[in-house]
């Protein structure tokens, strides 16, 4: 059979296909019009039309996450690819896996300074997990097959494939996924069993152990998940996890603490800071987690699972480093834990779990409600209790919504929560919450904002209405930069230098002149009914603006620069002694 | 408590691709590490191979951190600490350029005979001498020139090698 060519734009479209992706996410430009010709000539890939490019890249985050495929993008070059430079390093930070297509000038204009032409592989490199430019159509299929090879393998990330317009223009050759084999990449996903053994022994040893885990059991598949659930029950041990790991264990289970670090409960931290067996399971220590390092979990030993072996011994030095995939590791770890019929010390769990109870008895996710002003806290525990037993995702911005969502909002299930954790990226929520949508069109989908995030990327609120995303955008609504504020506060006379949001739009109104919904609520007693209304529209996307407490810090909290024992848990706990100097240089 | 700051050689085996020498830099500079030498060139045409000879600098943690961090680039086949594998051999190459006339000319030439240094380029008026050594010795001599008129200086950086029969 003589090989059929096709042109560069016809095998990007076919490749897109052979690797099962359904929906890309993207905006057209100059440099990308031969593949949005293409996609024109076709009916199997669904383009999604966003706003803005960088709130392509979290769209296709927010899809990956809740499904647990690769996301994909489409924009053009220069200003296109640049746009997107935001979003690719909130994929990396995460461990998202993304392939992200950029036009680029033809091939012949490079380093010309063409019209709209950016050095994309040079500005994207250290955002990216890697990346490509492609300068001959006949290595085209080749490379963006394994761009998704690179993109989902291993410890997962973004990706990005600079296309040169004349390279979408020429004829090529097309060759399937299946013969395309990556020269160098191979990350471990197999752990060594010597490492497995030692850590089966310690775990069984432990007196006061817990578990820590991270988004590396959520990315690693819902069988790390459901491995997790199960030598967690096997073993009666505490577990704390980490903001990305949330719903790898059922909230609703008795041996889960909360979630850990600086906004974590108290009973979480305290378990971990007088731990003397921690498993870290897919998490990486991360400063949010450990604050002050020379004070973390300092009489214990550390097991670290991680698919990344650059992750074992950065931030905290480990006794027994795995390195593998988490479901790999845990399948292995209950297979011995069997073998060897291993059994915790009854009586020492005991007692760490007596001492953990009184921890858990301070109550720390209590505040102050009143029947006068809506504390943010008694909104999220409304939709808690509004979207109990239903099919829900949540998405969020940056910032105190972002954490009291982490702290109030119950994860049974992982893939159901999805936020912005190493970059912090405000303007997260509102796209990553319509990628989820598209891929969840019959769910629940609500983005907990605040209304300085919401701003940031509003402008999807089109896109949204366009797809027939019927998002929740649930406005925490306090008229600050609450999180600015609140160290502002803590470390700078409460001098609120730019952290107060004047000239705010009328949301309901906003939500009218977009064809959305909008609600409010400006008292407590209308916070149920404007919660009850917005789970009821599902034809539009609403816009929902709660006049919470301008003055509502998100407690508890660990200062910067120090230990897990040094918790705060409310403004009683007198923050302005909080900080010490060398603290005060923390983010 | 201070920690002992250790140097090491670490050899590098990557694709020949474009923008792959723009990662090993790029993570060096991201990531605050210290580059003290870098060589780089192709030493496998068909397969497309470069090999990068780099020095670094850091505690044992930092290290350890340098190479887990190079071989997790996409185009990196593989990383060989030469400090931590046994005895090898290290190597640069120096062009030095020595201008004058008179006694100091004379000492000059009488020098880079003891330190083998070869002449590969001659004028009534200066030298230049290539000089081929382990970095110490190359330092010596360069320290020499410098009282001798020397104008100029260029250095290949480290090349290093395990000893022994077995290849990288």
């Amino acid at each position: 059979m003589p090989e059929q060519k096709l042109t560069g734009a016809q095998i990007i479209i076919k490749a897109l296909k052979d690797q099962g992706v359904d929906v890309i996410f993207g905006y057209p430009g100059g440099a990308v019009l031969p593949i949005y010709d293409a996609l024109f000539q076709q009916n199997d890939l669904r383009h999604i039309l966003v706003r803005h490019e960088q709130a392509a890249v979290h769209a296709a985050e927010g899809y990956a996450r809740s499904t647990g495929k690769v996301g994909c993008v489409l924009v053009t070059s220069g200003p296109g690819a640049t746009n997107a430079v935001t979003g690719l390093l909130d994929a990396l930070c995460d461990s998202i896996p993304i392939v992200c297509l950029s036009g680029q000038v033809p091939t012949h204009l490079i380093g010309n300074d063409a019209f709209q032409e950016a050095d994309t592989t040079g500005i994207t490199r250290p955002c990216t997990k890697h990346n490509y430019l492609v300068k001959d159509v006949n290595n085209l299929a080749r490379t963006l097959h394994e761009a998704f090879y690179v993109a989902k393998t291993g410890r997962p990330g973004p990706v990005v494939v600079d296309l040169p317009k004349d390279v979408q223009f020429a004829e090529g050759t097309y060759v399937p996924p299946i013969e395309v084999k990556h020269k160098t990449y191979r990350p471990q996903v197999k752990p060594d069993m010597a490492r497995i053994e030692e850590a089966v022994e310690l775990i069984a040893s432990a007196k006061r152990p817990i578990f820590y885990t991270g988004g590396g059991v959520v990315n690693s598949g819902t069988m790390a998940s459901k491995l997790l659930t199960q030598f967690v029950k096997m073993t009666g041990f505490p577990i704390t996890s980490t903001l990305m790991g949330l719903g790898a264990f059922p909230a609703s289970d008795p041996q889960w603490l909360g979630m850990l670090g600086m906004h974590g409960t108290y009973e979480a931290n305290l378990a971990m800071y007088n731990c003397d067996v921690m498993i870290n399971i897919g998490a990486r220590f991360d400063d949010r987690v450990t604050g002050k390092i020379s004070a973390f979990a300092p009489n214990s030993k550390k097991i670290h699972v991680d698919i990344d072996p650059s992750s074992i011994n950065k931030n905290v030095v480990v006794d027994i480093p795995v390195i593998g995939d988490c479901a790999h590791v845990l399948e292995d770890m209950i297979r011995i834990w069997k073998a060897r019929q291993k059994r915790p010390d009854p009586a020492a769990l005991k007692e760490w779990w007596t001492e953990i109870k009184g921890w858990q008895a301070r109550n720390c996710l209590n505040y102050n409600h009143t029947e006068t002003v809506i504390k943010p806290q008694y909104a999220l525990e409304r939709l808690r209790d509004a979207l109990k037993g239903k099919d829900f995702y949540i998405t969020t911005e940056v910032g105190q919504h972002q954490m009291w969502a982490a702290q109030f909002m119950p994860f049974d299930q992982p893939n159901r929560w999805m936020t912005s954790g190493g970059l912090g990226t405000m303007g997260y929520g509102l796209p990553a919450a319509i990628g989820c949508q598209i891929a969840h069109p019959d769910s629940i989908v609500v983005d907990i904002s605040g209304e300085a995030s919401f701003l940031m990327n509003m402008q999807e609120i089109g896109t949204a209405v366009q797809f027939r995303a019927p998002v929740k955008i649930f406005i925490l609504n306090n008229q600050y930069m609450g999180m600015v504020r609140q160290w502002q506060e803590l470390l700078h006379g409460s001098r609120y230098s730019q952290s107060y949001s004047e000239a705010l739009p009328d949301f309901v109104k906003l939500a009218e002149a977009w064809g959305c919904a909008g609600l409010r609520a400006t008292t407590v007693a209308e916070v149920d009914a404007v919660i009850e209304k917005m789970l009821s529209i599902n034809d539009r996307p609403v816009i929902v603006d709660i006049a919470v407490d301008p003055k509502e810090n998100c407690f508890p909290m660990i200062p910067g620069g120090k230990a897990h024992n040094e918790i705060l848990l409310g403004p009683a706990d007198n923050p302005s002694n909080a900080t010490p100097e060398d603290g005060m240089v923390l983010v | 408590m201070e920690e002992k700051i250790e140097k090491h050689t670490i050899a590098v085996l990557v694709d020949n691709e474009p923008g792959v020498l723009a990662r090993v830099i790029g993570l060096f500079s991201g990531r605050g590490y210290n580059i003290e030498s870098l060589t780089v060139a192709e030493v496998d045409g068909g397969a497309h191979l470069s090999r990068i000879t780099l020095v670094t600098s850091g505690t044992r943690q930092i290290v350890e951190q340098i190479k887990a961090q190079l071989s997790r680039l996409v185009p990196v086949h593989k990383v060989r600490d030469l400090t931590d594998n046994g005895p090898r051999v290290e190597r640069e190459l120096a062009l030095i350029k020595v201008a004058g006339t008179g006694e100091k000319r004379i000492e000059a030439l009488r020098l880079a005979d003891i330190y083998k240094a070869e002449v590969v380029d001659a004028t009534l008026t200066s030298f230049i001498f290539e000089l081929t050594g382990a970095t110490e010795h190359v330092d010596e001599f360069i320290a020499l020139m410098s009282q001798l008129g020397m104008v100029e200086t260029s250095r290949t950086g480290v090349l290093a090698m395990a000893k022994g029969p077995v290849g990288f």
